[in-house]
């Protein structure tokens, strides 16, 4: 005789431990006057270089440091030391996408209280890390003019869930052809409304409005704190 | 491919509340999934087939009820169905749609639990008679 089941409701969130986390995260650094800012892109799109850039121009004046995600090597680490700023390496092994715990275990001993800005640049994929809440402010996806204009197309997912789309290397948009008007709308498609900035790390072009745009948002998420 | 991770992440999910329940035994596992959750069904079922081995949810199957992206529309003042995930705008009038609604799910919906003896799929460890 076949067993009697019954369908029991659950309605959990599969991910609901790195939620849990990654809340508690959000909380912390919101009391520690922290603004934390995530980056994503594939591999290769120049989140290292950006990276570099911003923590060299926002150091200037702010308290930064830096959290960095790959599966192997402290390399990026090294490059991103380079601007004076704290850094510290998270080694995925096999893992291929940062998670709320991650963080949480490299934050071990340091003294976050005494920063204005926490950078953390994800594993270089464009598709994992979508699903995992790191407790950021301000999550970025970058794509570079070379990577092509349908790259929003092919992973609309990581768009969605990000809140500024960063377009890398502008300095070679021209050498490579690149078509903006065609990769506007495929941000806007794909996350109507997306705020989306230009940028060239090697050039500089785009970064003071950049670091701009980063001062305001910090600004705005602190603003309740204070009062 | 993270789709190996989540699986895991169900299985602890459905033990924790399977636990919860007094133990139940379970028959299947049913998951609410979201284009916009980051996670490909067809992934997760493979990488869910991997996962479960040597677990008491061996015998147990998935089943993954796929959640369309619905978002308000502003122009129609009401929750539409979206074009595409490529194209988030109403599928009924065309105007862009950020506000949404249902399509990130990544979801444990419901546990299909067995009633009576403890002689079938699976659930907790086999009971002899």
């Amino acid at each position: 005789m076949a067993p009697q089941t019954r369908l029991v409701e659950v309605r959990q969130k599969v991910l609901k431990q790195n939620d849990v986390v990654a809340r508690a995260l959000r909380q912390q650094f919101h009391d520690q006057g922290v603004y934390v800012v995530s980056l994503v892109s594939s591999p290769g799109a120049g989140k290292t270089a950006f990276l570099e850039r911003v923590l060299t121009d926002v150091g200037r004046e702010r308290r930064v440091a830096a959290l960095v995600g790959d599966l192997a090597t402290d390399n990026d680490a090294h490059r991103l030391a380079r601007s004076g700023a704290p850094v510290r390496q998270i080694t995925t092994g096999t893992i291929c996408h940062l998670e709320a715990e991650m963080v949480k275990t490299a934050l071990d001993g340091w003294q976050p209280q005494s920063l204005d800005y926490l950078f953390i640049e994800n594993v270089g994929n464009l598709v994992c890390p979508a699903s995992y809440d790191l407790g950021e402010d301000l999550r970025l996806v970058l794509f570079s003019v070379t990577e092509g204009e349908d790259k929003p197309l092919k992973y609309p997912t990581i768009f969605n869930t990000a809140d500024v789309a960063i377009i890398t290397k502008m300095d070679l948009a021209s050498a490579v052809g690149f078509d903006r008007e065609a990769a506007y709308r495929n941000i806007d498609a794909v996350r109507p409304g997306m705020r989306i900035m230009e940028v060239s790390a090697r050039s500089g072009v785009g970064m003071d409005e950049f670091v701009q745009f980063l001062e305001a948002r910090a600004a705005e998420a602190r603003l309740p704190a204070q009062v | 491919m993270h789709e190996l991770s989540i699986a895991l992440s169900l299985l602890d999910l459905a033990e924790e509340e399977a636990e919860r329940r007094g133990g139940v035994q379970v028959a299947a596992i049913h998951v609410k999934l979201g284009p916009l959750s980051g996670v490909v069904a067809e992934a997760l079922l493979s990488a869910y087939d991997l996962a479960r081995e040597n677990t008491r949810f061996e015998r147990c199957d998935l089943v993954i009820e796929q959640v369309p992206i619905v978002a308000y529309c502003p122009n129609c003042r009401g929750e539409r169905a979206v074009i595409s995930v490529q194209e988030i705008c109403c599928a009924e009038c065309g105007t862009p749609t950020p506000d949404i609604r249902t399509g990130r799910e990544l979801e444990l919906s419901a546990l299909e639990i067995i009633d009576g003896p403890a002689d079938a799929t699976c659930g907790s460890p086999a009971e002899s008679a």
